[in-house]
């Protein structure tokens, strides 16, 4: 697993152990992707994208950590954000990634959904030691 | 010291005769570019790039990308920009940099072993020069292409409003994901700023359509639904009815009418407007 | 943690105005008020305006459809008023259509549909 931060990237990480820290995931996210310039409608997708993985964090992992930044390759500029716990990991990570699938009484479009309005969309998880979660939304 | 030596090797090779070859360098370059380059213009460029470049090795440069190279680089830069813009190609940009390797030939006519080691020295560095030409040649026409194709992007998207409460895309020409990702963007705004509950899509003017093209459209047309307006597609050619069938694309639920004309007319019974022929009028 | 979105009624009809981002446990607040209300208040209507809303994910999104349908089980309707564009392409793709809620442009428009019969405004 390979974070998204290159040297001089300065990613802050953010503590997910509450109902209202995933508000304030949400506005970090908008205030990054401002900065990066992303469209409206991209912005949009990135802040959505990022509150159903820092509640799936809360609500399946138990809580966790998310570290949000600005990353850049060779031509483009972009908003990563990695979503860490420890918690009892995913089992099939397929089944989870299917829409309408739901192991917590949710509408089971979390991760099936987020990836679909993010760019890069990368998740490792090893059952009974976690699950982790990085996405990046590239501006255009 | 032997660098320092070479250096001056160079630009003695250079700066000997030196308005003698920057005039010929000129001709040169004039005979290839036809009469496309104003004489004068093409003077100044060259002679600048001249000085700069005999400069350049006097404080001794060794290749393209030298500190001292920075002055010859701008020239160059400027001069690719300029060639790409006035629709150049890349051969007859880069001839302006080569055309000096053939006018210093005749110096190895009746040159010493120093000269042809300089001769080939120099050429090395100028063969480093033209390619750095064509990439910055490339990099501009890249630059103006994406500007056109965003201009294209402009120029044919227009929301037209049909009536009080109904909008339109008439969509033209070929469309790909992204071009129908922005008019969707645009189609759904003006839904917003102009109040209008009905929005008419027309594909007349559309050859075909492939599956993510046939997505974007279903999405739109969701989530015009979801901030409160309905979508009525148009114009739906045969050819392009039998894709939508043989992808398996579903359109259920999914309003179509065959003409502009069929759709405004259900565009405006759902905005109650009545529309009412008088006996008489003369047609 | 218990914030409380208010209600306002209008004749028989209920209204709120979502102003800020919403922690879940107010929007599930907000569920639980206004199936009460709707008893309580006999009535035939719900908005729901978002037009303040910057974004709309699954648990928001899952909140209006709820109580769209617990609305017509009351016997009430309830229409979401003011979705943003780009809230609206983003629901889509996330995968949400949120099938059995009725939507108008803005406030005006939504009260609008709430005063025609049922047969159109299910439309």
């Amino acid at each position: 697993m390979t974070a998204p931060w290159a040297a001089g990237d300065d990613p802050q990480v953010y503590s997910v152990a509450r109902s209202a820290d995933v508000v304030q995931i949400r506005q970090v996210i908008r205030a990054l992707a401002q900065q990066c310039r992303l469209s409206l409608v991209d912005q949009t997708k990135m802040i959505t994208a990022a509150s159903e993985l820092a509640r799936n964090t809360l609500t399946y992992g138990g809580g966790g950590t998310v570290s949000a930044g600005v990353v850049s390759d060779a031509s483009k500029r972009g908003v990563a954000a990695v979503f860490e716990d420890s918690g009892p990991g995913i089992a099939d990570v397929d089944q989870a990634m299917t829409d309408g699938w739901t192991s917590g009484g949710g509408l089971g479009l979390g991760l099936s959904g987020a990836r679909r309005l993010v760019d890069d969309f990368r998740l490792h998880t090893v059952p009974g030691e976690g699950t982790t979660v990085t996405i990046i939304k590239w501006a255009r | 010291m032997a660098k320092q030596d070479n250096a001056v090797d160079l630009v003695g090779l250079l700066a000997a005769e030196k308005q003698d070859l920057a005039a010929s360098w000129v001709r040169e370059v004039q005979e290839s570019l036809g009469r496309r380059v104003g004489a004068a213009e093409l003077d100044r460029e060259l002679r600048e790039l001249y000085e700069a470049l005999v400069e350049a090795l006097r404080q001794g440069a060794q290749d393209v990308h030298a500190e001292q190279m920075s002055e010859v680089r701008a020239l160059l830069t400027e001069l690719s920009r300029n060639r790409a813009r006035q629709g150049f190609s890349p051969s007859e940009t880069a001839i302006s940099v080569f055309a000096l390797k053939t006018v210093l030939e005749p110096a190895l006519r009746d040159g010493s072993a120093d000269t042809v080691r300089a001769y080939l020295q120099l050429g090395r560095i100028l063969d480093g020069l033209g390619l750095f030409t064509i990439e910055t040649y490339t990099q501009t026409r890249d630059e103006l292409i994406t500007a056109q194709a965003e201009q294209l992007l402009e120029l044919s998207t227009p929301v037209v409003r049909l009536w009080d409460g109904v909008i339109a895309v008439p969509l033209v020409g070929t469309l790909d994901s992204a071009r129908t990702q922005v008019v969707m963007e645009k189609l759904l705004q003006a839904l917003v700023d102009t109040g209008s509950e009905q929005a008419i899509i027309d594909i007349t003017g559309v050859p075909a359509v492939d599956t993510q093209v046939a997505q974007h459209l279903l999405k739109t047309i969701v989530a015009a639904r979801l901030m409160g307006a309905e979508c009525t597609v148009s114009g739906i050619s045969p050819q392009i009815a039998q894709t939508i069938v043989a992808l398996g694309i579903e359109f259920d639920g999914i309003v179509t009418k065959a003409s502009l004309a069929d759709a405004l007319k259900l565009a405006l019974r759902r905005s109650g407007v009545d529309m009412v022929a008088h006996a008489g009028v003369q047609r | 943690m218990s914030d409380r979105i208010p209600i306002l009624r209008i004749g028989d009809i209920l209204l709120v105005s979502v102003q800020f981002d919403l922690e879940d446990q107010t929007v599930l607040n907000l569920q639980e008020d206004l199936a009460e209300q709707i008893v309580a208040k006999s009535a035939q209507g719900v908005v729901i305006d978002i037009s303040a809303l910057e974004i709309v994910d699954s648990f928001v999104g899952r909140m209006l459809a709820t109580v769209a349908a617990i609305s017509r089980v009351l016997d009430a309707r309830t229409v979401v008023v003011g979705m943003r564009p780009a809230v609206a392409i983003t629901l889509v793709e996330l995968g949400l259509s949120l099938g059995g809620v009725s939507t108008a442009l803005d406030l005006e428009k939504g009260l609008a549909k709430l005063r025609r019969p049922a047969s159109s405004a299910s439309q």
